[in-house]
C-alpha cells in the first residue's frame, strides 16, 4: 500500500472507526492475489477450539494409531491410483502426493511415496480457500465441491502441479479436507511441458489457477473443463487426470467416511491434531541432539538458463537448542525477467524433503515435519522472490538451495550420536533430462519430458559409494518407466541410454554415483523439438563433502545435418555410442558438431539430428587417496573412469592389461603424493592474503553477496548492486541483443558496417 | 573429551582444539576455523574433471571453467591427508564452515561421555513386508 502524506495533527480513528475501515476494505477488494499471510507461513496453525475439544475427549494413543494407519493406507490408496490411473508422466515417475488436511488446512498425514516436497506446501491453496471463499456467499465450500488449483505464487511448486482439493463433512460440519497433487506437466506456457525457461513474466508461464471450484456434486463441470482444456496443449490429459484426481479423492474420503463410522469425529480430529503436534515435537527433540554450531555453505548456479551467468546460494545453517535456522541471506537477487526464482514456500519444500528423505524418513509424512525449522531470506531473492517475478524454473533454485542444505546438515549429524540415516554427501542435484513437445507421429500435441530425469547418481556416504543413476532429489522412490513404451507414443529415439557416462566423475574415499548418456533424434514428425533446463555446463551446482570432490560439469552436445537414421540404415559402422567418441572423432561428414550450457530453449529437431547430454554424479566423500585400489580397478572395468585418469587421480599402480594392483607401488604413489600435497600447500594465512579479492572477479557476471557481508547483493557486476531488504530491479538483456552488439562492435572496429545509418 | 567433528576432525574439548583425526596433529584453537591451522592449494578444476571432449574444438568439455570456479584444497600440515575442498569462485573469501559453540558441546557432551568411535548410522535393509 502506498504511503500517502498525511496532515501532522491527523485524528486517531477510534477502535468502531477502525473496524468499519476494515469492513470497508475488506468488502471492496479488487483482486485476491497471493497471501503473504499464508505464503510466507509453513507452521502449523494454532489448535482450534473444535481440536481441542476433540483431545479434551479422545487421546488414547492405540486408537489414534490405528486410525492413523487407516488414514494413511487411505491415502497410499489414493496414491496408488493417481500413478497407476493418471497420465501425465509425472504420475508415472510418482511426482504426486495425497493426503488428508485438518479443517484449518494443515496437511496431517500424506502418502508415502512420490514427492515428498509437496508436504510443506500444499497447504497453501487451501488456506486461501478457507480464508476467502469459505463465507463468501458467491463462492461457498459444501459438500460435494472440488476445488483445483496450480499457480505457484498461491501454492505448490510450480504450474506445472496441479491439485484437487475436497472438503469432508460430517453431520453438516467440515472436518477436514482431502486433495491429491500432480505433475501433470503442460500448462499452456510459451514452451511446451509446463516449465518454460523463456518466460520473462508470469504472463508467459500459462494457465494461473488461484483455487476455484471445478467439481459440484462430485461431478466436473464441464463449462470450467472446456475452457481449462483449451488453455493447454494437451486437452485429453487435461479431464483424463482431473477426473483422476478427484476419484484418488473420492477414495481417501471413503476410507474417512468409514473411520467417522466406526470412531466418530472425535477420534478422526484429534488423530489428524496429534498426529502433527507429536512429530513436530519429535523434530525439536531430535534437533537437540544436534550440536550447537554455525555451519557455512554457498552452491553456484552457473546460469539463468538464457546466458551463463554467476548466481550464489548462500546458507548459513544455525542450530541452538531446539532451534534450526536456514538463513539464506545474501542470495542472489531476485530477476525480473527471468524464470529462475522460487517462491519461498518451494524452497521450503525441498529443504522438507532434504528431512523426510535423507534425514528423518522414518517421521510419518506430514507437514509436521518442517514445521518448527525456520528459514530467513532476503525479500525479493531467487529464494523468496516477488509475485511479479517469473518462477517457472524456480527448480534451479530449490535445488541448488536443497544442496547447500544438505552440504550444512552433513556436518551436523556427523558427530551426532542419534542417526536415522547415514551421513551423506550432496546427490546430483539437477534434472539432466529432455523436456519434449509438439505433433506426435499419431497426430496428437503432446508436451512433457522423458521420465530418466529420475536417475541422478547419488552421493557418496559415510561408508561406501554412491549409487549409479539412482533418483533425483526430489522423489526418492521414483521410477525411470519403459522408454520402449513411451516411444510409442513421441515420435523420437533414446539411440543411446543407459551407458554410463566415463569420467563424468565425483572422486573421492567414496566417489559419488554416475549418471548415463542418453542421445535423442526425432524421427516422425515434422513438428517436434527438445529443450533442457539445467544448472552446471561452467560451474558444478554442488560441493564434495569432508575431503571429497564434487561432480564435474555436463553440457548439451549437438550434431547436426546429418539423419542418423539413414546412417544407420547405410553405414551403421559409422556410429558410436558415446558422446565422446561421436564428438571427437566427427565420424559423419558435412554435419555440424557444438556443445551448449544446459539451459537450451525449446528448439525444433529435424530427423536423424542428435541431441546428447548426460545425467550427473553425485558428491564423492573423503580423501580420494584412501580409497581402495580394488574400488578404483572396479570403476575402471564398469566404464566408469578410464585407466589414465583412475591412475592420475587416485594414485593407484596397475598392470595396464590385467588391471592387477600393484599395491606396494600405490602405497609409495601416495606417499609421494601426500608429501606433494605438503610441498604445494600454502599457510593458510599466506594463502588468503593472495587469493582474497575485496569484489567479484570483473569477468564474470556475478549477482549475490561476496564473502560474509551478506547485505550487499550485487547484481552483474561489482558496481551494481542493492541492499538485502530493499529489492531493486534486475533485468538482464537478450542473449541475442547481447550477441548482436557483440558483432556489430567488431564490424564496427574493422569499419565493415558499411555506412548502414544507426 | 574429544568430539569427532568430520571424517578427519575432532574438537578436544578440554583444550578447545581442532585435531587432526588421522595424525593427531593439533590443528589450532576450535574457537576459529580449522582451514586457519590448514595448508591450501589452489586446484584448477580441470586436473580433476578431465574434459571428455575436446578442448581445442569445443567450449563446454564436461570440465569446469577454470577461470569462473577454482577447488580450494585444505591439506593437514602434518600428515598431508585432504580434510576438505572448497569449490569457490575465484577470489572468494574461504567460507569459516563449522563454527561450534564450545560451552553448549561440552555441556552436551558430559552427559553422554566419550565415543570409541563415531556413530555410523543404520543401513538399509529391504523391507520384509507385514506378517503375525
Amino acid at each position: 500500500m502506498n504511503k500517502i502524506a498525511t496532515p501532522a495533527k491527523t485524528k486517531t480513528p477510534s477502535s468502531e472507526e477502525l473496524a468499519l475501515i476494515e469492513k470497508f476494505l475488506n468488502d471492496t477488494t479488487l483482486f485476491l492475489g497471493p497471501d503473504p499471510e499464508i505464503m510466507q507461513n509453513h507452521d502449523l496453525m494454532p489448535r482450534s477450539a473444535v481440536e481441542d475439544e476433540a483431545i479434551g475427549r479422545m487421546s488414547d494413543a492405540h486408537t489414534i494409531a490405528k486410525i492413523r494407519d487407516r488414514i494413511q493406507a487411505g491415502c497410499d490408496e489414493g496414491y496408488e491410483m493417481v500413478e497407476q490411473m493418471g497420465a501425465a508422466p509425472g504420475a508415472k515417475w510418482g511426482d504426486v502426493i495425497t493426503g488428508v488436511y485438518s479443517a484449518s488446512g494443515d496437511l496431517a498425514i500424506a502418502s508415502a511415496g512420490g514427492v515428498l516436497l509437496f508436504s510443506a506446501l500444499v497447504h497453501h491453496p487451501i488456506k486461501f480457500i478457507i480464508k476467502n471463499w469459505l463465507n463468501d456467499p458467491t463462492v461457498g465450500v459444501r459438500e460435494g465441491d472440488g476445488f483445483i488449483h496450480n499457480d505457484s505464487r498461491y501454492g505448490n511448486v510450480h504450474n506445472t502441479d496441479q491439485s484437487m482439493i475436497l472438503p469432508i463433512f460430517h453431520d453438516g460440519k467440515l472436518v477436514c479436507w482431502v486433495a491429491s497433487t500432480v505433475h501433470e506437466g503442460e500448462n499452456g506456457a510459451i514452451e511446451p511441458g509446463g516449465m518454460p525457461s523463456m518466460a520473462e513474466s508470469p504472463s508467459d508461464e500459462g494457465l494461473k489457477m488461484c483455487p476455484f471450484k471445478v467439481v459440484e456434486n462430485y461431478e466436473i463441470k464441464r463449462d470450467l473443463l472446456t475452457f481449462l482444456q483449451n488453455s493447454v496443449r494437451e486437452p485429453k490429459l487435461q479431464y483424463e487426470d482431473m477426473k483422476v484426481k478427484l476419484y484418488a479423492c473420492l477414495r481417501i474420503k471413503q476410507r474417512i467416511v468409514e473411520t467417522l463410522g466406526t470412531d466418530g469425529p472425535d477420534a478422526l480430529v484429534s488423530t489428524l491434531r496429534l498426529t502433527m503436534e507429536n512429530v513436530r515435537t519429535e523434530v525439536k527433540r531430535r534437533v537437540s541432539e544436534w550440536p550447537d554450531m554455525t555451519v557455512r555453505t554457498y552452491v553456484i548456479q552457473d546460469s539463468t538458463l538464457r546466458e551463463n551467468c554467476v548466481v550464489k546460494v548462500n546458507c548459513k545453517l544455525t542450530k541452538t537448542g531446539d532451534r534450526l535456522i536456514f538463513d539464506f541471506r545474501g542470495s542472489a537477487p531476485e530477476f525480473t525477467n527471468r524464470p529462475t526464482n522460487t517462491i519461498v514456500a518451494g524452497l521450503k519444500g525441498m529443504l522438507s524433503q532434504l528431512f523426510l528423505c535423507y534425514v528423518w524418513p522414518d517421521l510419518p509424512r506430514g507437514q509436521a515435519a518442517f514445521a518448527p525449522i525456520e528459514v530467513i531470506t532476503d525479500p525479493h531473492s531467487i529464494m523468496n522472490c516477488s509475485y511479479d517475478a517469473p518462477n517457472s524454473q524456480s527448480l534451479m533454485s530449490i535445488f541448488t538451495g536443497f544442496t547447500a542444505g544438505q552440504h550444512a546438515v552433513a556436518k551436523f549429524l556427523y558427530s551426532c550420536p542419534e542417526k536415522y540415516t547415514k551421513v551423506h554427501a550432496p546427490t546430483f542435484n539437477m534434472i539432466n533430462t529432455f523436456i519434449w513437445g509438439g505433433v506426435s507421429q499419431h497426430g496428437e500435441t503432446l508436451g512433457n519430458l522423458c521420465a530418466d530425469l529420475n536417475g541422478m547418481g547419488a552421493g557418496a556416504t559415510v561408508d561406501r559409494d554412491g549409487e549409479h543413476a539412482l533418483a533425483p532429489i526430489f522423489a526418492t522412490m521414483a521410477d525411470i518407466g519403459e522408454q520402449e513404451l513411451n516411444e510409442e507414443d513421441v515420435p523420437f529415439l533414446q539411440l543411446v541410454s543407459k551407458k554410463m557416462t566415463r569420467d563424468a566423475i565425483a572422486p573421492g574415499k567414496y566417489r559419488g554415483g554416475q549418471g548415463y548418456t542418453m542421445m535423442v533424434a526425432t524421427k516422425d514428425s515434422d513438428q517436434w523439438g527438445f529443450m533442457t533446463t539445467c544448472q552446471g555446463a561452467k560451474i558444478p551446482p554442488m560441493q564434495g563433502l569432508f575431503g571429497g570432490y564434487a561432480c564435474g560439469t555436463y553440457p548439451l552436445a549437438k550434431i547436426r545435418g546429418v539423419d542418423v537414421y539413414d546412417v544407420l540404415l547405410e553405414t551403421p559402422e559409422k556410429f558410436r555410442h558415446s558422446i565422446e567418441e561421436l564428438m571427437n572423432e566427427r565420424p559423419f561428414e558435412g554435419a555440424s558438431y557444438t556443445t551448449h550450457h544446459m539451459g537450451m530453449g525449446f528448439e525444433i529437431s529435424k530427423r536423424g539430428e542428435l541431441f546428447m547430454i548426460s545425467q550427473g554424479a553425485g558428491a564423492g566423500y573423503g580423501d580420494l587417496l584412501e580409497r581402495d585400489p580394488a574400488g578404483v580397478v572396479r570403476d575402471i572395468e564398469e566404464g566408469l573412469i578410464s585407466p589414465g585418469v583412475a591412475e592420475r587421480l587416485y594414485k593407484v599402480k596397475f598392470d595396464p592389461a590385467t588391471l592387477a594392483i600393484d599395491h606396494q607401488a600405490t602405497a609409495t604413489a601416495r606417499d609421494a603424493e601426500r608429501k606433494a600435497r605438503l610441498a604445494r600447500g600454502v599457510p593458510y594465512a599466506e594463502f588468503v592474503k593472495t587469493w582474497n579479492k575485496p569484489t567479484p572477479p570483473a569477468h564474470l557476471q556475478y549477482f549475490g553477496c561476496w564473502g560474509e557481508d551478506i547485505d550487499k547483493l550485487y547484481m552483474g557486476s561489482a558496481e551494481r548492486f542493492r541492499t538485502g531488504s530493499e529489492p531493486k530491479p534486475n533485468y538482464m538483456p537478450n542473449p541475442k541483443d547481447v550477441r548482436i552488439a557483440e558483432l556489430e562492435a567488431r564490424l564496427a572496429a574493422l569499419d565493415a558496417l558499411g555506412g548502414e545509418k544507426q | 573429551m574429544k568430539v569427532p567433528m568430520t571424517e578427519y576432525l575432532r574438537i578436544d574439548l578440554d583444550s578447545e582444539k581442532w585435531e587432526c583425526r588421522v595424525c593427531d596433529h593439533e590443528i589450532g584453537p576450535a574457537t576459529k576455523g580449522y582451514k586457519e591451522g590448514m595448508l591450501v592449494h589452489d586446484r584448477d578444476p580441470r586436473e580433476i574433471h578431465p574434459p571428455i571432449l575436446d578442448p581445442d574444438k569445443y567450449r563446454y568439455t564436461f570440465c569446469p571453467d577454470p577461470e569462473w570456479v577454482r577447488i580450494l584444497e585444505y591439506y593437514c600440515p602434518h600428515c598431508g591427508t585432504m580434510v576438505e575442498t572448497e569449490y569457490a569462485i575465484p577470489g572468494h573469501p574461504p567460507l569459516h564452515d563449522m563454527q561450534p559453540d564450545l560451552p553448549v558441546l561440552r555441556a552436551q557432551w558430559a552427559g553422554r561421555g566419550q565415543l570409541a568411535e563415531p556413530v555410523v548410522g543404520p543401513e538399509v535393509l529391504a523391507d520384509q513386508g507385514h506378517s503375525h
